[in-house]
């Protein structure tokens, strides 16, 4: 099913903007529940046996449900290298779960790819649901209705007292990681970053780079989700991360009224210089491309340019990564060559679209 | 940052090497540290960077402790043991959880300051649950009868129990 749209187009539900509230600062939340079969070897100690007892399980399941079945089930032995990349880039799999190509891995997607359920990752099942904007609610809504559909069919690994049982005992409980991804410049620009996310650990949440766990900070995009999974209900995880989202939404809000107020002129400089640099290099590396494309989205929100819409920068962020413009360019292309292309791209698609 | 390397990926893995008394840094990405051999497991697709959950796991016993207990306990269903669980930082399967319950207890408590689930309850398992719950209370009932010498009544509970075990069997076998 190499043929699926997630693979060929620039496009997933998370990157919609007009479709989620807060979306100027929130770019998407995420729910992601684990799951596992019972007897089964966990996915970290499998072998082929096991490995393809668990697929064919879980296919049985896809194929015996008419909600399921209305999803693309992609096993990672009918993708290429290049594919799983894709993937990885457009935040449907993790960046480990893109480096196996074993028959008995692989993705049940939905079509826009706002269900992605990554099958044999870290546990058998991780039932994901992406949407734009700050929504937890309705990504938590959504993952369930998969989660039971998939439940009627499946032995599910659960304890009365310890729950949803996961290969690592960190996901124990509720096995259920939710998060949110923020664009946050204006914390940034002024220095608040360390202090706003010092106490954090405390509140049971963690903070991470754009592709979840061991990443970095780039392009200000911070990703914050619940770290305890056990002795706390689903609702009380979503509804403390929710909170305390619209907290650092409010901090960014306030410091980029005063960035506007104080230094009006140094911030449209800034904006300006991004937008000049992105629209006439010839050569770009990813990082850069990041920053400069977060200094333009700062300057879309607040206004300063127009005619840009945040559903291009959030379509752009991706676009312009390895593995979507080798796709775009079909075929395989060294470092330097993608810095040329990456800077063709952002040129055309920022021009196209503020004319 | 970038990996060193290939110049390509976000690097991920930090290495400080001290050779002839002079240190080095390096950034590398984890597919290019794992062919430099710098990630320590065998299987090259299931890298993990060395976790410090696994000095986590069980840290109320010290290591002697831990043999001890591994040589002698390890899982009936997939054969892990606790050494096992320790040295990865992850569980072989379902069962290990009954396996190495008390290991595990202070564990749990460590990372998510609670040991009890509160959450969602599958609408199977939650089944299960209760049908366990049922055969709890008509084992007590059985027990009465026999003590009151009520053997017709004890029978027809001793065959309710046996049809009740049918079913929770079943459910297990699916």
């Amino acid at each position: 099913m190499s043929d699926s749209d997630l693979l060929n187009s620039n496009f997933v539900a998370w990157m919609d903007s007009r479709a989620g509230s807060e979306s100027d600062i929130v770019i998407s939340s995420r729910i992601r529940l684990a799951r596992n079969l019972q007897y089964i070897t966990f996915p970290y100690f499998m072998n082929a046996e096991s490995g393809n007892k668990s697929m064919q399980e879980i296919s049985d399941a896809w194929k015996n449900s008419e909600l399921l079945s209305q999803m693309d089930l992609i096993t990672f032995d009918q993708t290429s290298t290049l594919d799983r990349q894709i993937l990885v880039e457009k935040h449907l799999i993790s960046p480990e779960h893109g480096l196996s190509a074993e028959s008995y891995r692989g993705l049940l997607a939905s079509k826009d790819g706002s269900i992605a359920t990554m099958i044999n990752e870290e546990d058998h099942l991780r039932i994901q649901c992406l949407l734009p904007g700050l929504q937890l609610e309705k990504c938590y809504k959504l993952a369930q209705e998969i989660d039971d559909e998939l439940e009627q069919q499946l032995n599910y690994a659960f304890d009365e007292h310890r729950g949803y049982l996961t290969a690592c005992p960190t996901n124990v409980g509720t096995g259920m990681r939710s998060s949110v991804m923020l664009h946050l410049p204006a914390i940034a620009i002024s220095g608040q970053r360390s202090r706003i996310f010092q106490n954090i650990n405390q509140l049971g949440m963690t903070v991470r780079g754009l592709y979840g766990e061991g990443t970095e900070i780039v392009g200000n995009y911070v990703q914050l989700s619940n770290q305890i999974t056990l002795g706390q209900t689903e609702n009380e995880i979503i509804t403390n991360l929710g909170i305390i989202s619209r907290q650092i939404v409010e901090q960014e809000k306030m410091l980029r009224k005063s960035l506007q107020e104080e230094m009006k002129y140094q911030l449209e400089d800034r904006v300006g210089r991004a937008y000049g640099i992105l629209t006439n290099a010839r050569v770009m590396n990813s990082n850069e491309a990041l920053a400069l494309l977060s200094d333009v989205r700062l300057g879309v929100d607040l206004g300063i340019i127009e005619g840009i819409s945040l559903f291009v920068i959030n379509q752009l962020v991706v676009a312009i990564k390895p593995a979507h413009l080798q796709k775009r360019n079909g075929g395989e292309m060294e470092a330097f060559i993608r810095d040329v292309k990456r800077a063709e791209v952002i040129k055309e698609i920022l021009l196209k679209s503020s004319k | 940052m970038f990996c060193d390397d290939c110049k390509q990926k976000p690097a991920t893995v930090h290495l400080t090497q001290m050779v002839n008394g002079k240190k080095t840094d390096m950034h590398l990405c984890t597919e290019c540290a794992a062919q430099k051999g710098f990630l320590l497991f065998d299987n090259d697709k299931k890298f993990s960077i060395p976790n410090f959950l696994g000095s986590f796991l069980g840290s109320d016993f010290n290591l002697q402790d831990v043999h001890s207990l591994a040589s002698t306990n390890s899982c009936s269903n997939c054969g892990m043991s606790f050494t096992d669980i320790r040295q990865t930082g992850k569980l072989g399967c379902s069962e290990c959880y009954k396996a190495f319950d008390t290991e595990l207890e202070p564990t749990l408590r460590s990372i998510h300051g609670n040991s009890n689930h509160v959450g969602k309850i599958p609408v199977r398992g939650g089944e299960k649950v209760f049908l366990k719950k049922e055969m709890g209370e008509l084992k007590l009932a059985l027990q009465q009868a026999i003590k009151e010498e009520n053997y017709e009544q004890a029978a027809e509970i001793r065959d309710k129990i046996k049809g009740l075990e049918k079913v929770i069997n079943e459910e297990g076998g699916r």
